[in-house]
Order: structure tokens, then sequence, then C-alpha cells
């Protein structure tokens, strides 16, 4: 009896070590952020399990630390030419690759990576 | 203080050098001639990548990209586009109905001359790129023009750069008409202009990113993007043309796609072709 319970323990402990599923698996934002047809980030940047990473800009996370604010970010993601004009990155917002909503959403999901 | 002053500077400096050395390059050098283009075309990739040869840009991203190196040597072992080869030949070798042969509109009877295309033909004031010396033929004898998505005139052109493979690109802009010029400097704007919605340039991935990872694929370089073809594109499941590469990849980007041997394709062909002038011609050959 006291082996079962230690037994129980084990597997207690165990199954407390595998990692609770990400909360923003289901996040929209990630969706928009994963589709190839939507914002289709990964062609370009690493993003927390996405599969084979495009390299030719930095990996998404710690955003907080590159940009004062959402809005900041924001700006990048609308149109990336204001600041720099011969960057690689698509102009989501001005060209309507996606929408306002579909942006802030990203930027939402993109926002709390570490 | 002098190192306090130092540093900053130094990394200025360092970025004004960059400037001064790429920025020409990403961007479209204004008032440079084909020549200088070239210079430093491939001055720009020496740097990128040091340990390839001008040879090794034939092989396309090949050269860079190791791992899908090895699968694209194992199918180079049993060419998929040998057949479009020996049926080119038949077809080349086919007479017009007036007794004609394709042979007789090409110097060398067409042999071994692909790497010198596409050439400027003063008389029609126009780049005249293999595919359309075929068609331009054709009509000189009273024949119907082929289409040029379609296999004949595919297999027609791998064929004749099969008997050129090997040899230096060779591409001449004649200092002796001014459109010939204009129609490269067309085609080196097409190059550097952003195109379509995902707002690219061919430059952008090209060459600003040559090397870099584009979701699993590597970017080749622009350094000999014209020399491989017609290619058995495994993605097609068939041979096809460098015209075509262009308007899939104009697709892609969301922006329009010409039709091919348009004037904006012919010219921009011109312009690459120039720029890999002295690598060697690969065609036909296959990629992913």
């Amino acid at each position: 009896m006291k082996q079962l319970l230690v037994l129980c323990l084990i597997l207690a402990s165990c199954t407390s070590t595998i990692p609770a599923p990400s909360s923003n698996i289901d996040h929209p934002g990630k969706k928009i952020a994963f589709a190839r047809e939507k914002g289709n980030c990964l062609a370009c940047h690493e993003i927390e399990d996405g599969e084979f990473p495009g390299n030719i800009g930095p990996p998404l996370k710690n955003l907080p630390s590159r940009f004062k604010d959402k809005a900041a970010l924001k700006s990048q993601i609308w149109d990336a030419s204001r600041f720099n004009p011969e960057t690689s990155m698509p102009p989501f917002g001005k060209n309507k690759i996606l929408s306002e909503i579909e942006i802030d959403q990203v930027i939402d999901y993109l926002w709390a990576l570490k | 203080m002098a190192t306090y002053l130092r540093l900053p500077w130094d990394t200025l400096l360092r970025a004004r050098l960059f400037i001064f050395t790429f920025g020409f390059i990403i961007s479209p050098p204004l008032c440079a001639t084909p020549e200088q283009d070239l210079a430093n075309f491939r001055k720009y990739y020496q740097q990128r990548f040091p340990n390839l040869t001008l040879n090794d840009y034939s092989n396309g991203v090949y050269a860079i990209d190791k791992v899908a190196r090895q699968s694209w040597e194992a199918i180079e072992e049993f060419p998929p586009y040998e057949a479009a080869i020996e049926t080119g030949k038949k077809l080349f070798n086919t007479p017009f109905n007036n007794g004609k042969h394709y042979a007789d509109c090409f110097p060398h009877k067409g042999l071994g001359i692909a790497h010198q295309y596409p050439v400027w033909n003063k008389a029609k004031g126009e780049v005249v790129t293999l595919s359309k010396a075929i068609n331009d033929c054709r009509l000189s004898h009273n024949e119907s023009e082929l289409a040029y998505d379609k296999s004949e005139i595919v297999n027609l052109t791998a064929y004749l750069v099969s008997t050129a493979r090997g040899k230096p690109i060779d591409v001449k802009i004649p200092t002796d008409d001014s459109r010939a010029l204009a129609a490269y400097e067309q085609g080196k704007s097409f190059y550097y202009q952003r195109h379509g919605q995902l707002n690219f340039a061919c430059a952008t991935c090209h060459i600003q990113n040559a090397g870099k990872k584009l979701r699993a694929e590597i970017l080749s370089a622009s350094l000999g993007h014209t020399n491989n073809w017609p290619t058995y594109r495994l993605k097609w499941g068939e041979i096809g043309s460098l015209h075509r590469r262009f308007a899939e990849c104009l697709t892609n980007i969301k922006a329009q796609a010409y039709h091919e041997q348009s004037p904006e394709f012919r010219n921009l062909e011109y312009f690459l072709s120039y720029l890999g002038n002295g690598v060697p011609l690969s065609g036909p050959s296959t990629r992913k």
C-alpha cells in the first residue's frame, strides 16, 4: 500500500513536469501569424514552436524590449518601409495583406512571447 | 577622450562603408554602366559567399545549399530533362513546309550558340531571346508561331541549350544602338523596383537576402539565375522556361505577372543574363 502511494506520488510529480499547453495555443493571432495565406510570419521570423522558420528577420520574442509599446509595433507591421526604405518586410496594413483587426490580434499574440 | 570618440566614429564609418559598398547594389544603382553593374554584382556576391568561384554560380541555389545539393545531384544522375533534349533535337531537324530548317536561321546552324542569347536585334529594335529567335525563324519560313507556354518550344530550347552547355555566358550590349542600353536599363529597373502586394523587388530576396532562409528554402543568388534554363522543376513536374519562373515568382509576391516573352520579361532576361556573363551555361537542369 505504501509502495502504491509512492508510485502514485511519483506519477503525479511526473505529470506535473509536463509543461502545460501554452495559454496562447488557440490565440487567433497565432493562427493569423502562422497561416501561409495570412501573416506567414514564419517565412522570415522564428516564432516559438513554428516549424522551419526563415531567418530574414529577427526572432519574434521579447518584443516589448524592442518596441516602446504596441502602437510602435503596429507601425512596423503596418508599413515597415516608413522606417527603413530597404526593408524586406511587406507592408501588411498599407497593402491590406491583413485587416487592422487581424494585425491587432497578431500584435496581442506576439507581445506576450518571451 | 580619444577612445570615447573613436568607437562611435568607427561604427559610423563602418556603416557608411557598408552603404557605400552595398547600398548601390540593394537599390538601383543610377548612372552605372553595364560594365560597372557587372563588376559590382560580382563583387557583392564574392563578399557574401567568399568560398564560391564564378563557375559555382551555374548551379544556382545548390552552390550554397549543401543539403539540397545532395538530392539534386542524385536526380541529375538520371536527368528528367533528357527526353526534352531528344524531342527537341528531332523537332529541330524536322524541315519546314518549304524544305528549310531551323538551322538555316542561326549562326553555326544553331549549335553551341545558346550562351550568346539574348541578343540585341538592331533591325527589329528589340531583345531577342533564344525562344523568340526560334519563333522568328518559323515566321520567316511561313510557319505559325509556337505557344511559349507549351512543350514544343521548351523542348527546342532544351536541345539548343544542351549543345552550348559549359560555355560561359556571353551576352553583349552593343554600343552602336542606344536602344539596346535602354532595354538593359528597363530590365534593371524592373529588377530593383518593388512589385505586388507583398512589395518585394527581385533584389530584396536575391541580392539583399541571398543565402538566407525563406521558411525552409534558401534564397538563391541572382548571379547565374539565367544559366540553367529550361529547367525541369519538380514542383511543376515538367520542364519549363525561365519566363515561366519569372511569372511564378511575381504571382507568389501577388504582383502582376507578364506573358512569357513579353518585352518586360525579355528585358529582364537581357539584364540578368548580361550580369551572368562568364558563368558557364548549365541548362537544361533540374530544380526543386
